[in-house]
């Protein structure tokens, strides 16, 4: 015999919900999502009106094409002029291809003295098990140091276009709720994936990062991983939340640390080198996590500056702030 | 090792790691921080000189444990410190310089990230010039792209992102070019590092075997430099980026980014390929061509601008012009002529651009050609500053722009070629007039009293040397190294000689 229970109570049960789902008496989105219907884009005339009379207006007055005959005919020869610009340029490389040595000959100009090395003597030297890693982190650690450093800088570059200092834009709305107007909040699927996807991205990036020595991985891979990760979370769960770990600053201190422990430890390791002073970093045993000496300390440093470019340009490009 | 050999490695990561911190300074500390930068690698630069100078020998620098063609290294000779020792000089000058400008036309917000630009743009020249590999090159090739386009819009109005987006795809395109031809380079000899792929490129001189991919390997690396330091048919980016930028972002470029690429074709030249194979191949006779039409075609368009800082950069067009002339020319007396033109218009130019700022403050910032009219009486020091300026360019006795024209015109008389002498002198004859057509025709205008009614209208005001005490000490400075690189020219050619024989 079961036992009647109270209307009320009923309805708190899982049962009762499931036969709601089952039946389909009630939509579990609403109330719980934010949805907007998708609109239609209208441009409005006066916007369209605006749009070319500027381009009007660009062509009098900023070329003045009408009194300007050099503009005006580059105008008119300018896609016959790019068209055999680029036809020159590939007839002209598909030629120098075929003059070139034939691609993977044992006796191309190629495979010399430096190559060998680099697989003969790079475990022994560099102590990365991974001879590419060993490479770009040992052997030829001044031009990653470079490479870095244009992440940094482009990161920066779209910081300079796209960083909106102002709270508010034009229509009075903060950036917060103009971000939102095509992408709707609180999402359940994509919040239930995105908290059991997240974890083991990041942590599988952590691991690329650090077995970059090891194996296939290293600082600009695993970065990536966690960049991609990091910008689920953020489409899941919307800037309130990831502001509470990750800000502009949280960026520039990573970014600077990590910078810094890259110059430093290369600026150590580039002046023993250049004056003979015997380096002290021990190269450890190849295989075991902490092997190759710097290598994997750097690949933790590119990693960082990685993670927080991809980051950032996404942020940038969505919100134009943190 | 002497501890001064270290030098150029520390010059280096100073200004790459003092990119970062500017991120978490202030613009006020960032601004000094950048400054003394700037002057310790100045110094540094200078005991290098005095250093190499000394012992008569260039120098080798491993840069980490593992010797040259596994690792990377760096080459330290007399033009290459020299070189490091200007770049930081006029740079200096042009950040003090420009300091007023930049307050107004930057956001506040976002002034530390102009100095994250300056110095790792400061970084990537300093690079450019010591590496000793052509792929250490390309990687900060790409350093000084994208931080040039960060001193163009970072003042940002309509104008200023459309150069930045003209200048990057024009950028990006010569870039591709210079990537294009160090793989095949590197494809045809198997090595990056400049000495090796110098040997091998003889070798294969010799051989004729790959003679084709090596000379589609030099035009491209030619036209992909040629592209970014604006030669004549591929100039288009260049009025708009250094006419509506900020004052100080106006003269690094025009000064140093350009010249930092042109120096890298140089050490091309003579380090990667070897000058033989250059003056062999027909490549330089392109440059010549096109280097002439753009003495030309610069100035005549700079005749025709109404803009005075579009007017000054159209006549970088023509300047530019005149240094791929001298490579063009293909003997040591021209190139020497065009090293000692890279120097002289780096000065030059950037004192221009200073002193054109000070005559339009005193036209209520108007830059149109009519209203600056009488400018040269309402602030003196920079009226003088660009009447200087103005001769030099011309090609003014005393001043450096005159020895730069003496050496193109005598390395022109020292060619073969009869042809080639007679195209030189007679395109630097009208060059010159057409020079003095428009430099000359600025300085009479704001040497010309205005009426009083239309001071009075237009609310021009005076401004006393005093009132700006930065911008002026630059423009002070800017002309006595002008009238020292005019007046006593000796030493420097001779360090161009000395440099450029411990190149080959």
């Amino acid at each position: 015999m079961s036992k009647k229970v109270p209307k009320q109570e009923y309805e708190k049960t899982l049962s009762f919900r499931l036969q709601q789902w089952f039946e389909g008496s009630k939509d579990p989105y609403l109330g719980n999502v934010e949805m907007r219907p998708q609109e239609e884009f209208i441009e409005d005339d006066d916007a369209v009106l605006m749009r070319d009379m500027e381009r009007k207006r660009r062509k009098e007055r900023v070329y003045d094409l009408a009194n300007n005959w050099e503009v005006s005919g580059f105008e008119k020869l300018y896609k016959i002029f790019s068209a055999c610009f680029c036809v020159f340029l590939v007839v002209m490389l598909l030629i120098a291809v075929s003059y070139l040595p034939s691609y993977g000959h044992a006796e191309n100009p190629v495979n010399n003295e430096v190559s060998e090395r680099y697989i003969e003597k790079g475990l022994e030297e560099t102590g990365a098990v991974n001879i590419v890693t060993g490479m770009i982190l040992d052997y030829r650690a001044f031009d990653t140091l470079g490479e870095s450093h244009v992440l940094f800088i482009a990161t920066c570059t779209v910081l300079i276009l796209l960083r909106k200092d102002k709270k508010k834009d034009e229509n009075g709305n903060s950036i917060e709720v103009s971000d939102r107007i095509y992408e709707p909040k609180d999402d359940v699927i994509l919040q239930t994936a995105a908290r059991i996807l997240v974890p083991p991205i990041i942590i599988f990036g952590i691991y690329v990062i650090l077995g970059g020595h090891l194996g296939p991985g290293g600082g600009f891979s695993g970065g990536a991983i966690i960049g991609a990760g990091l910008i689920l979370y953020l489409n899941a769960f919307g800037f309130r939340k990831t502001e509470r770990f990750f800000t502009e600053k949280t960026y520039k201190t990573l970014s600077v640390c990590a910078l810094g422990c890259y110059c430093l430890a290369k600026s150590y390791s580039f002046y023993t080198g250049a004056n003979h002073i015997e380096s002290v970093i021990p190269l450890g045993m190849p295989g075991a996590i902490l092997s190759s000496g710097l290598i994997l300390v750097l690949n933790i440093c590119v990693g960082i500056v990685v993670a927080g470019t991809m980051y950032t340009f996404y942020v940038m490009f969505r919100k134009g702030g943190y | 090792m002497a501890f001064v050999q270290n030098f150029p490695f520390i010059s280096i990561l100073l200004s790459l790691f003092a990119g970062p911190i500017s991120s978490i300074l202030s613009g006020k500390w960032a601004k000094r921080l950048n400054l003394a930068v700037i002057t310790v690698i100045g110094a540094m630069s200078a005991m290098i000189l005095a250093f190499v100078w000394r012992s008569g020998q260039e120098y080798i620098y491993t840069m980490g444990h593992f010797p040259a063609p596994w690792g990377n290294e760096i080459r330290v000779g007399v033009l290459e410190a020299a070189m490091a020792l200007f770049f930081c000089i006029i740079m200096f000058l042009s950040v003090i310089g420009g300091a007023l400008e930049r307050e107004l036309e930057i956001e506040a917000t976002k002034q530390n990230l102009y100095y994250i630009m300056v110095n790792l743009l400061l970084c990537s020249l300093l690079a450019l010039i010591y590496t000793n590999d052509l792929f250490t090159a390309y990687v900060f090739v790409e350093i000084n792209t994208i931080s040039a386009c960060g001193l163009i819009m970072i003042r940002q109005t309509g104008r200023t992102i459309e150069a930045a987006t003209r200048y990057m795809i024009m950028s990006l395109l010569g870039s591709g070019l210079l990537l294009l031809g160090i793989c095949f380079l590197y494809s045809l000899t198997g090595h990056l590092l400049m000495s090796n792929i110098k040997e091998h490129a003889a070798l294969i001189q010799a051989s004729g075997e790959y003679h084709i991919p090596l000379l589609i390997a030099i035009c491209l690396i030619s036209v992909g430099i040629a592209i970014k330091s604006a030669l004549y048919p591929f100039h288009t980016w260049l009025p708009d980026a250094y006419g509506y930028s900020t004052l100080s972002s106006a003269a690094i470029l025009s000064a140093l980014v350009s010249k930092g690429y042109i120096f890298l074709l140089v050490k091309i030249f003579y380090r990667v390929v070897g000058f033989d194979i250059i003056r062999d191949s027909k490549v330089i006779n392109v440059l010549f061509v096109f280097g002439i039409a753009g003495m030309i075609m610069g100035s005549v368009n700079a005749i025709k601008e109404n803009d005075i800082n579009r007017m000054i950069a159209y006549s970088s067009v023509a300047q530019i012009g005149y240094i791929y002339m001298g490579f063009g020319l293909g003997t040591t007396a021209g190139m020497i002529a065009s090293i000692y033109h890279i120097v002289s218009h780096a000065a030059t130019k950037s004192l221009l651009f200073v002193a054109a700022s000070g005559i339009t403050d005193a036209s209520s910032k108007s830059k149109n050609f009519f209203d600056l009219t009488g400018a040269g009486y309402r602030n003196k020091l920079a009226g003088v500053a660009f009447t200087v300026g103005s001769l030099s360019m011309v090609g003014f006795p005393m001043f450096s722009g005159f020895i730069s024209k003496l050496l193109f015109a005598q390395a022109a008389v020292g060619v073969g070629n009869r042809y080639k002498i007679m195209i030189t002198l007679i395109a630097l004859a009208i060059s010159v007039i057409l020079n003095a057509v428009y430099f000359m025709k600025t300085v009479i205008r704001i040497y010309t009293p205005e009426k009083s009614t239309v001071v009075i209208d237009k609310g021009f005001q005076e401004i006393n040397a005093w009132e700006q005490p930065a911008k002026s000490a630059a423009l002070v400075c800017f002309i006595a190294l002008n009238l020292l690189l005019g007046l006593s020219s000796e030493p420097v050619i001779a360090l161009i000689e000395r440099g450029l024989a411990m190149f080959a």
